[in-house]
């Protein structure tokens, strides 16, 4: 303890505490203040930087997670759409058939009416020309026959003959 | 019985010496050789006319005076810079600085006016003599009247510029010029450190996160941080320039870690919140006859906490230095091929251990600092803590 208290000088004791004050003001101002600030926005900038990212990251998922429901549900809309479509594709055909079977039956039957009105008029029409070549058949046979009076005389002769007969 | 206990005994020694590794009986070397050199070294102060009779007899005892008187020289301040000094001669070599005394007024002259010592300095009518790097007032002819080994001269306020304030100053300096080139260089540099700062950044940061923040508390830690960190760097640089070979020993003089532990202590103290001076004039959680026997024991405590911390600093860096100087010093008293390179060797070892002291040293000294800061602004819950 006597050679601590010996060996102490004031001197040394009172220039290092000034400079050592002057150093903790200086330092403050110039050093440390400037160094932890930077190093605390870094730090910041750091954490706030990690924070967006897991932000990001969360949303990404979200986004994922909303395609895919997006997707799903695109999905079964289009199904939906192609069965209906479906069911009124075959609706169309089905009442189409029905409509033509309809529209083939009735032309038959017209088909058939006009055949029939048809052949009606040729029946007329035929028969009213085999009834003119049978009188101008006729006609020219009679004309033929009498013609020539002999054979004609003849003729009602023998006519008249076989009536005798008869 | 006696033969049992001698078996155990040569068990015990197997035991000790199987285990004992090589950097054990290296430490063990280092703890016992300086003890025996000192205890071998004359005193410096009473053997002092002996050695001077005996110088021609004895050419060994004459190199151990002179070991002696480097090894003080060296770990004491001194009022000039000398590298080193040649003996034979009497030439030092290095440079003067300036002397400044308060002796009913100011007396600034250059330390070369001593002469190392050797006469008397006149200053403004007054004459001053130096001795043992004390300066003492005297007359014309230095008369210096001793009793009990120390001179009874009046003593001058002696505000000099020292070795250790020198010292000092350029470690002040460098400090000032190194950090604030870190915190200028993070605006020019986008918030990246750079240039020759950038590599004391994680020191910086080792000192807010491992010393700081754990002692003091998130909360109120912003407020010492620049105390701790200049604290830190000012002890560790000053601690390093103490390991290169000019003799700076300024963290292992008292005055200066004396100065530095009244900063703790003051900033303590005038820092305190509340509960500090609760937890030492009344504990709470304890019966009142105990509150007044804990009140002085606790106050007590909050002055023996710096004066540790002044201590233990002063103690380790002094004795660091006298063990290199000692193993140094033995390398020419061994003056042998065996023993000056073991001398040596052990030297080196110690060196580099005292390297790691160096940076061990500024953390225990911060790392208390915080801690006692951090008890002075504690917040205590006393209806959990206390039962």
């Amino acid at each position: 303890m006597e050679k601590l208290i010996n060996d102490f000088s004031f001197g040394l004791f009172f220039w290092q505490t000034l400079i050592f004050l002057l150093l903790v003001f200086l330092l403050r101002k110039f050093a440390w203040k400037p160094i932890l600030d930077a190093v605390n926005e870094r730090e910041e900038g750091i954490k706030n930087a990690l924070l967006s990212a897991e932000i990001a990251k969360k949303d990404m998922q979200k986004l994922n997670s909303d395609n895919e429901k997006l997707l799903a549900q695109a999905r079964v809309e289009r199904d939906a759409i192609l069965k209906e479509a479906r069911e009124i594709k075959d609706k169309i055909v089905s009442e189409a058939k029905e409509e033509a079977q309809v529209q083939a039956g009735k032309m038959i039957e017209q088909a058939k009416a006009a055949i029939n009105s048809e052949k009606n008029a040729a029946m007329a029409d035929l028969k009213n020309q085999v009834s003119n070549l049978s009188i101008e058949i006729a006609e020219k046979v009679l004309r033929n026959e009498l013609a020539d009076k002999a054979s004609q005389t003849k003729l009602v002769e023998k006519m008249l003959g076989d009536v005798k007969l008869n | 019985m006696h033969q049992i206990s001698e078996i155990k005994f040569r068990q015990i020694i197997v035991m000790v010496f199987s285990k004992k590794s090589f950097l054990y009986s290296i430490v063990a070397l280092i703890a016992f050789l300086p003890s025996v050199l000192l205890a071998n070294s004359p005193e410096p102060a009473s053997g002092h006319e002996e050695a001077v009779t005996k110088e021609n007899q004895d050419p060994k005892a004459e190199i151990k005076k002179q070991i002696n008187e480097v090894k003080n020289h060296h770990v004491l301040d001194s009022h000039s810079f000398n590298f080193f000094a040649d003996e034979e001669t009497g030439k030092h070599y290095g440079f003067p600085l300036p002397i400044i005394l308060w002796d009913n007024g100011l007396h600034i002259f250059s330390s070369s006016k001593f002469h190392e010592g050797k006469s008397v300095a006149e200053d403004g009518g007054n004459y001053y003599v130096l001795h043992h790097e004390r300066i003492y007032k005297t007359d014309a002819a230095g008369t210096l009247t001793e009793h009990d080994g120390h001179p009874t001269n009046a003593k001058p306020l002696d505000f000099s510029i020292t070795k250790g304030v020198f010292s000092m100053l350029i470690i002040a300096l460098l400090m000032f010029l190194l950090f604030r080139g870190l915190g200028k260089s993070y605006s020019k540099n986008g918030g990246v450190a750079a240039g020759a700062g950038r590599f004391f950044e994680p020191i910086v940061l080792f000192v807010r996160d491992e010393i700081a923040i754990p002692n003091i508390g998130e909360r109120h830690y912003k407020k010492y941080m620049s105390h701790l960190l200049t604290v830190f760097f000012f002890i560790w640089f000053l601690n390093v320039i103490g390991m290169l070979p000019f003799g700076i020993n300024v963290t292992g003089n008292i005055s200066v870690t004396f100065g530095l532990a009244v900063l703790t202590f003051i900033i303590t103290t005038f820092t305190a919140k509340k509960d500090y001076w609760l937890h030492i004039f009344w504990m709470p959680g304890v019966p009142v006859p105990m509150k007044i026997i804990l009140a002085p024991i606790e106050l007590m405590g909050a002055i023996i906490k710096p004066f540790s911390l002044m201590i233990r600093l002063y103690a380790n860096m002094f004795a660091g230095h006298i063990v290199i100087m000692s193993l140094i010093g033995m390398m020419f008293i061994f003056k042998s091929w065996i023993g000056s390179p073991l001398a040596f060797g052990l030297s080196f070892v110690i060196s580099l251990i005292e390297i790691l002291v160096t940076l061990l040293q500024a953390y225990i000294f911060t790392m208390l600092t915080a801690l006692y800061f951090g008890a002075a602004v504690e917040e205590h819950h006393h209806d959990d803590a206390h039962h």
